[in-house]
């Protein structure tokens, strides 16, 4: 191949790691949702989308980019807490397909809406003053705002690991996720635990969708894609990992760019293909469990 | 074989077999009785729903000025024009489904429409085997060509072939000769790529890479550090719609505009409408029409006022003003011929010598395809909210010499 060299390689895998950045917001959310509540959320990319909508009707009416970034995950996650609360609720305890089925339509209900209130075109959504242009990493230009939501996955992760690691409300879903009933026999209500745990995840679902704006635009059906790749990164991480979201999504992503640079009409095979090979050598994922889905 | 075109033969297959049926059970000399009589139907299947709706429905917009404009100039001796809007959802087998009930069940005297290569296909598979005329209005190769093609299918879009001839006959002795592409994988990219290598062989151009990506990608970041590293002078990419808004965005976001002319085969309107300046600011591409050509063509002028008077101020967009001529032609063959039987429509077809909004345009007597100048844009820097959005750079004449020629297409 003509053009190949060392810089190339080492951009390459730096927009891998961009790429991976929002696969693994998306995988986290997706994946706390199921190893807490084993609920399979299919209306993730739903809300991944309202959170972009969200943020664009917020910087529609006056509100510039940063603000709607603090406010739109914080609108969707109350939207989740209200359909954990309404709908998902009364499911639990009748197998896994219920709210699988209910997330499902939900997610056709969603769209619909949107479509309704901001039409089937979509929107362009200009990448924030202080964050446009190319900076020079050392191997090459790399867009600025990509950085940016590098160092934002960073930083959600961290937060992430230390309320669930490092606080006794964090104690107390993992406890919650290990054995319920047991949290539930020393006295702590594990419904509330899974309200918040379904809250926090659509919330960082939404985040995704508006970090994402500035780099594609926003649609209705934007949730669709990325939904399916956040669940090969599910997959590959182990259901319910945190460790696993974050090192499958990162690997998701460098598969894809470094399968582009050599064989882009195979990128998005590669993706599922990695997760065959993975699913064939440990069916639990890297850091998953076995058997939670049993 | 592309999975559209595999979706599409096996659909179309199944459409002709319950087709077939329905046209034993009802009567032949029926159908001519209610085909001479009544209301003059055309039968307009478009994407209303999909990524191209809002294409769709200034598609329809332009079409019921065709209409309009028809009723009121006296008709048909006195047989009005009405037009029956179908949403083929961009799906080759429900364009075939529509396209069968306006035929065997509205009888409708003519059909145009469609807003896809596959799509135009299916429709033309039901049209010409119960002999109904049908004008297409987007971009295809295939159409044109002998297995394709028969006496009842007319072609009023461009071709791929004359759209990227143009495109790149401008583009290679004005921004160089190194040329990478990055392509949609799937007949327009590849219809797309040959039309530029076709024109590019005069110029001796060298394809650095043809880079070729999923289908309704949303994100190219990955493709664009290698197109970066190869330097070339033009980045051509052969996408269309969202694809195109968004791998422009990126394209933008890493600075490739500094290094290289980033060339399109088309700018859509609505797209660039729809995406904003930044994205598309510089780029050159080709079209069919842009409404901005009032200025210098007094038909088009005459077009653009009657269509805003109709729709609130809006200007027409490039495919819209396509299913504008695509019904007038048909309208105007049958006042000419007294008759909308296809057997006396398409003589007067053949014999149209039109300029009803771009200037002088006619159908090509081997394939039906209509010969018209393919109009090369530059997007510029527009505040939002304004109309004028491309600035027109060059225009390739109406010439035979710029399509393929009727041996290379198989006719005899």
């Amino acid at each position: 191949m003509n053009g190949l060299s060392l810089d190339l390689l080492g951009l390459q895998l730096f927009t891998g790691v961009a790429l991976g950045a929002l696969y693994i917001l998306m995988a986290v959310g997706l994946s706390l949702i199921f190893g807490m509540l084993t609920v399979v959320n299919f209306a993730h990319g739903a809300f991944y989308m309202l959170g972009a909508y969200v943020g664009l009707w917020l910087m529609m009416h006056g509100a510039n980019f940063w603000i709607a970034l603090v406010v739109a995950p914080l609108a969707v996650a109350g939207v989740g807490l209200a359909v954990e609360r309404v709908l998902i609720r009364p499911l639990y305890g009748r197998g896994i397909d219920y709210p699988l089925l209910l997330t499902f339509g939900l997610s056709y209900i969603i769209v619909e809406l949107v479509r309704v209130a901001f039409g089937n075109t979509g929107y362009p959504v200009d990448t924030p003053e202080a964050l446009q242009g190319a900076v020079d990493i050392g191997v090459g230009y790399f867009p600025l705002y990509r950085l940016f939501v590098i160092a934002a996955t960073a930083v959600i992760l961290a937060a992430l690991w230390f309320f669930l690691e490092k606080t006794s409300f964090g104690l107390i879903i993992r406890a919650g996720a290990r054995d319920p009933q047991i949290v539930r026999v020393l006295g702590v209500d594990v419904s509330r635990v899974w309200l918040i745990v379904f809250g926090l995840g659509t919330g960082i679902a939404a985040l995704a969708g508006l970090l994402s704006a500035p780099l594609q635009g926003v649609i209705p059906e934007m949730g669709g894609p990325i939904l399916a790749e956040a669940f090969v990164v599910v997959v590959v991480g182990g259901m319910g990992s945190l460790a696993g979201a974050a090192v499958a999504g990162l690997l998701v992503g460098i598969v894809v760019s470094m399968t582009s640079l050599f064989a882009p009409e195979m990128s998005r095979v590669a993706i599922f293909a990695l997760m065959a090979i993975v699913l064939l050598i440990r069916p639990q994922g890297f850091f998953g469990r076995a058997g939670l889905m049993s | 074989m592309t999975d559209d075109a595999r979706k599409f033969t096996s659909i179309s297959r199944r459409a002709i077999v319950a087709g077939a049926g329905a046209s034993l059970a009802a009567p032949f000399s029926f159908n001519i009785a209610r085909a001479q009589q009544g209301n003059i139907k055309v039968g307009f299947p478009v994407p209303l729903t999909g990524p191209y709706g809002a294409e769709a429905q200034d598609q329809v917009r332009a079409a019921q000025v065709a209409i309009a404009e028809f009723n009121e100039t006296g008709g048909l001796k006195g047989r009005m024009a009405e037009l029956l809007v179908r949403d083929d959802k961009l799906n080759p087998g429900e364009a075939a489904t529509r396209a069968l009930e306006l035929v065997e069940g509205d009888k409708v005297d003519f059909v145009v429409g469609s807003l896809s290569a596959a799509v135009q296909l299916a429709v033309n598979n039901v049209t010409k085997a119960r002999k109904v005329l049908y004008n297409s209005i987007s971009q295809s190769d295939t159409i044109n060509e002998a297995k394709d093609f028969s006496p009842y299918t007319f072609h009023e879009a461009l071709n791929p072939h004359m759209t990227a001839g143009a495109v790149g006959r401008y583009a290679f002795q004005k921004f160089g000769k190194k040329v990478v592409f990055l392509t949609a994988d799937y007949a327009y990219g590849y219809e797309m790529v040959n039309g530029f290598q076709a024109a590019g062989k005069a110029f001796g151009i060298e394809t650095l890479a043809d880079i070729r990506h999923p289908l309704g990608a949303t994100d190219f970041s990955a493709l664009l550090p290698r197109i970066q590293a190869l330097k070339p002078d033009i980045l051509i990419i052969s996408n269309f719609g969202r694809d195109q808004q968004i791998a422009l965005k990126q394209a933008t976001d890493f600075g490739m505009k500094k290094q290289m002319k980033i060339v399109a085969p088309i700018l859509l309107y609505t797209g660039r409408l729809a995406a904003g300046a930044q994205a598309f600011d510089g780029v050159v591409g080709g079209t069919s029409y842009y409404w901005g050509m009032e200025k210098t063509t007094p038909s088009a002028k005459v077009f653009n006022d009657r269509f805003r008077k109709m729709h609130d101020g809006k200007v027409p967009s490039d495919y819209g003003s396509l299913a504008y001529a695509g019904v007038k032609t048909f309208l105007m063959a049958a006042r000419a011929a007294g008759s909308t039987a296809s057997e006396a429509v398409i003589p007067a077809m053949e014999a149209l010598k039109y300029d009803y909004y771009k200037g002088p345009e006619y159908y090509r007597k081997c394939d039906h395809q209509s010969v018209q100048s393919v109009f090369i844009i530059e997007s510029k820097n527009a505040p939002a909210n304004d109309p004028d959005v491309f600035n027109i750079v060059a225009t390739d004449e109406p010439n035979e010499a710029n399509l393929r020629t009727c041996q290379e297409l198989g006719h005899t």
